[in-house]
């Protein structure tokens, strides 16, 4: 960066700029030449984007497919949000659906049937031109894929019919009222792709054959050693919510992954990467101090929580489950959990559009949870451990996730004489244990940045996560979600509905998930969508590429 | 060598890979966990799961079929040389080895070529030097190499080499800098090994009476010992093949891990958390078919260095007393040594 090489390499920009940029400038081209700021603290708040540079992001895990239509994980939606755009985008901000490929819409009253208008000109990136049949295709192909499309399935719930009038327009029709539907056609698990890769076989996509209308092109994906990406030179419909037109700034991106925490740590801390996907709590501090960024967003929809069973043989007790909302000090739980992350106040995360807080209702009180068991003829035993009828006050929890909070809720619920068996096992032998549905108590998630998600976890004919045998006010308040579009009656119906989850201890909210990811000194602009996803199309680099 | 002792060895060959293919079958199966809900439960978030569905992928992966049947199905699929596909990915097992064992050979065969040359270093040091000191710090390192754990060789080797100098790349698999780091941590339990073996072997031939007559005959030490002891102490260490590849293939796990490396070691992890039944089976049969295929040359190479078998199998009766091959008789004795 020596301000000679520089002043050779771009004779027509400012000399600070030069003196700063260095070659960079060559590879930058004309779009940073026209906007030069001048100060150097300007430089770093509101500089001007510039173009080009590889962006390397390391993973901690392989994603086993990349096509998103199929997976719900984390690792495979952040691909698939750069490779292809959606009907609809959903501001993180304020939450609210906004156009992109689809300029408006029309929903009827009764929410069972949705308009889109699409947008003209839009291209995949294999030159084949994006219309109604392209959303026709690609939704038909996604009911096709089953149980193998994890999330999208549950978004295409009773879809009746898919017409498509003409060119631009797109009509679906589903057999009951699907408020959801809108904010669903925002996610990446309803993205498209071209006709080519529809007709591949779901094993093929998942290997990478995706060919989407999205910023970046998907350029190789090697298990366990990296997936390449490459800007769509062609791309100029981004979402009304970008910040600027034209193709990405970033010339590609490059996941690889590094399984090893720390080896992602101090690859990040002497810039052999620009962003660690996973950052360990113990290393913030550290890259904290060295000036890199952080960046986190709670993951919307059900926070991490407890879910009891009302068939199990302790969990049935209503005094039981109330307990554990009320022997959990959600306070004394920032003491173990990352500065990025924070104690649940609601069943959904504070990202949820729908969210409001109802910490009042999860006020730690182990008197009032003492009193409810010992009413409830829960005696305290010699071990302190509370007995009834020769049962003891013990449940095992088995788990998978990264989350040794458990360990001290463990210790707060011992407190009031009950004894929580933590079991951490593999995702395999987790799963497995769920489906055989043995255990009183499961722990879990649900992202989602739509309270629909409620109804998907807890409602009697979902998920059913208590395993409630029969439909309850809890359901019918769930089901009215479904028919309005009106979004203050949907937050008042939702927030309804956790109070009721809570107050019969359907669920004992504990942490909000959010991923923590560090990024370099030289990342600008790294941005999550409303699902907390990397919305990657607006972020540049700064330095020499 | 007859044809008869070569099938004898392909029938013992084949009986491993029966019996490695079994035991994993079985082991994988009595797992807790069943792949198919784990391939579905997406990333462990509560999904909704069609029993249906489930239902079907079981079918189409055998997996509702009772045990016994199961198990045939596999052996029956394998003797026609169809490996299945991966049930995480949808990729066909062969392919999926396919990709990644370049990779793996690279980084295997680099660590042995290195791990041969310290190894015979060290040992031939160590027998050379006249100071004790130095012999007996020599001699130490083997025990010290293999005690190292590969895991934290490896993270303070890229500590050092790749955060705080920055020669070596950290991730990456595509230039030719980013195996170095990997091959020499992967090097040190491997030469630790060759140099303890030979070490062995290179003491007992320098107490044998042909040492005295060549050093009276004024070859000097070293000549005489790269000359004379050191083909016959090799022998040994050739046998040790099986154990070498085993060594390697099982670094090359925690290798490929710390340094984000594709690769046969990798892909077996991933495999193994992952339940994917057809893949792991696919590995470990590859892995013993090369385990037995690197037996099988060292045994097959060893009477062509060795005069003194090659000597019994013909049957004729022919001892040569003044060459190295009658140490080699008194060294087998120490073959028993294993690191």
């Amino acid at each position: 960066m020596t301000s000679f090489a520089s002043s050779a390499a771009a004779p027509t920009a400012s000399p600070r700029r030069r003196a700063r940029f260095g070659f960079a400038v060559l590879a930058a081209g004309s779009l940073l030449l026209a906007g030069c700021s001048g100060s150097a603290a300007a430089e770093d708040e509101n500089a001007e984007p510039q173009d080009g540079g590889t962006l390397k992001i390391a993973y901690d895990v392989d994603p086993t497919c990349l096509d998103g239509q199929q997976q719900g994980t984390n690792v495979t939606l952040n691909v698939t949000r750069q490779i292809t755009d959606s009907l609809t985008d959903q501001d993180p901000e304020t939450q609210e659906i906004k156009p992109w490929l689809a300029e408006s819409w029309d929903v009827s009253e009764d929410a069972k049937t949705f308009t889109f208008h699409l947008r003209d000109g839009v291209k995949f990136q294999d030159g084949t031109d994006f219309t109604s049949a392209s959303v026709k295709e690609n939704f038909e192909a996604i009911q096709d894929l089953g149980a193998k499309a994890s999330l999208g399935q549950t978004y295409l719930d009773g879809l009746k019919s898919i017409k498509t009038p003409d060119k631009q327009t797109v009509t679906f029709t589903f057999d009951k009222s699907n408020a959801q539907f809108l904010q669903a056609t925002s996610t990446m698990s309803l993205g498209f792709y071209s006709s080519d890769t529809l007709a591949k076989s779901a094993e093929e996509r998942c290997t990478g054959d995706l060919v989407g209308t999205g910023p970046f092109q998907l350029k190789s994906f090697e298990h366990n050693k990296a997936i390449k990406l490459a800007r769509f030179d062609d791309y100029d419909w981004p979402s009304s919510i970008a910040e600027h037109e034209g193709p990405a700034h970033l010339d590609g991106i490059e996941f690889s992954i590094v399984p090893e925490a720390s080896v992602r740590n101090g690859s990040l801390l002497s810039g052999q990467v620009d962003v660690d996907f996973s950052v360990q709590s113990q290393d913030e501090k550290t890259l904290e101090a060295q000036g890199l960024g952080i960046a986190s967003r709670p993951n919307p929809g059900v926070v991490y929580n407890l879910v009891p069973k009302v068939t199990g043989k302790i969990t049935k007790d209503k005094a039981v489950r109330q307990a554990l909302v009320k022997g959990i000090d959600r306070d004394q739980l920032k003491s173990v959990i990352s500065a990025h992350q924070a104690p649940a106040t609601s069943v959904l995360a504070k990202s949820t559009p729908e969210y409001e807080d109802l910490s009042d209702l999860l006020a730690y009180d182990p008197d009032g949870a003492k009193k409810l068991l010992e009413d409830d003829g829960w005696k305290v035993g010699d071990d302190g451990i509370r007995v009834k009828d020769g049962t003891p006050l013990s449940v095992t929890l088995t788990y998978w996730q990264d989350a040794s909070f458990l360990e001290l809720v463990q210790q707060q619920l011992r407190e009031i004489g009950f004894d929580l068996k933590l079991e951490k096992k593999t995702t395999a032998e987790v799963t497995a244990q769920q489906a055989e549905g043995k255990e009183e108590l499961t722990f879990g998630n649900l992202t989602r940045a739509d309270g629909d998600v409620l109804r998907n976890y807890f409602g009697v004919s979902e998920q059913n996560g208590n395993e409630r045998k029969k439909a309850e006010e809890l359901d019918k308040i769930l089901a009215r979600t479904t028919s309005t579009l009106d979004e203050k009656e949907r937050t008042a119906d939702f927030t309804k509905a956790a109070k009721i989850l809570i107050d019969e201890g359907y669920s004992v909210p504990i942490v909000e998930l959010s991923g923590v990811i560090g990024t370099g000194e030289n990342v600008h602009d790294f941005k999550y969508e409303a699902s907390s996803r990397f919305q990657l199309y607006d972020t540049w680099l700064d330095g020499e590429q | 060598m007859s044809l008869r002792y070569l099938a004898s060895r392909l029938a013992q060959g084949l009986l491993v890979l029966w019996i490695a293919f079994t035991l994993s079958f079985f082991l994988l199966y009595w797992l807790p966990g069943d792949p198919v809900t784990t391939m579905l439960g997406a990333g462990g978030e509560l999904q909704n799961i069609d029993p249906a569905e489930v239902e079907r992928l079981r079918a189409e992966f055998n997996l509702d079929q009772p045990l016994p049947i199961q198990y045939l199905l596999a052996v029956f699929a394998v003797v026609r040389l169809d490996f299945g596909t991966s049930i995480q990915t949808g990729a066909p097992v062969t392919e999926a080895i396919a990709s990644a064992l370049p990779s793996t050979l690279a980084l295997a065969a680099l660590a042995l070529g290195l791990a041969l040359i310290v190894g015979v270093v060290i040992a031939v040091t160590a027998t050379l030097t006249r100071r004790p000191w130095l012999r007996d710090t020599l001699a130490a390192l083997p025990g010290l190499g293999v005690a190292l754990p590969t895991f934290w060789v490896g993270l303070m080797l890229l500590q050092v080499f790749s955060f705080r100098i920055p020669l070596f790349p950290a991730v990456g698999t595509g230039t030719p800098a980013a195996i170095v780091l990997p091959a020499v941590t992967l090097a040190i339990p491997l030469s630790a090994i060759i140099a303890q073996v030979l070490f062995r072997s290179l003491q007992n031939a320098w107490i044998q009476p042909f040492v005295t007559t060549f050093t009276a005959s004024g070859y000097t030490r070293l000549r005489l010992l790269l000359r004379q002891a050191l083909p016959v102490a090799l022998l040994p260490a050739l046998t040790m093949g099986g154990v070498l590849f085993g060594q390697a293939l099982a670094g090359s796990v925690v290798v490929e891990n710390v340094f984000s490396r594709q690769g046969l070691g990798r892909l077996a992890q991933t495999a193994v958390t992952g339940q994917d039944i057809p893949l792991v089976q696919g590995i470990v049969l590859f892995a013993a078919a090369v385990f037995v295929l690197v037996n099988l040359i060292t045994d097959l190479t060893y009477p062509l260095l060795d005069p003194r078998l090659r000597a019994a199998r013909r049957k004729t009766e022919s001892t040569d007393a003044s060459t190295p091959a009658e140490a080699a008789d008194r060294i087998e004795e120490t073959e028993g040594v294993r690191a």
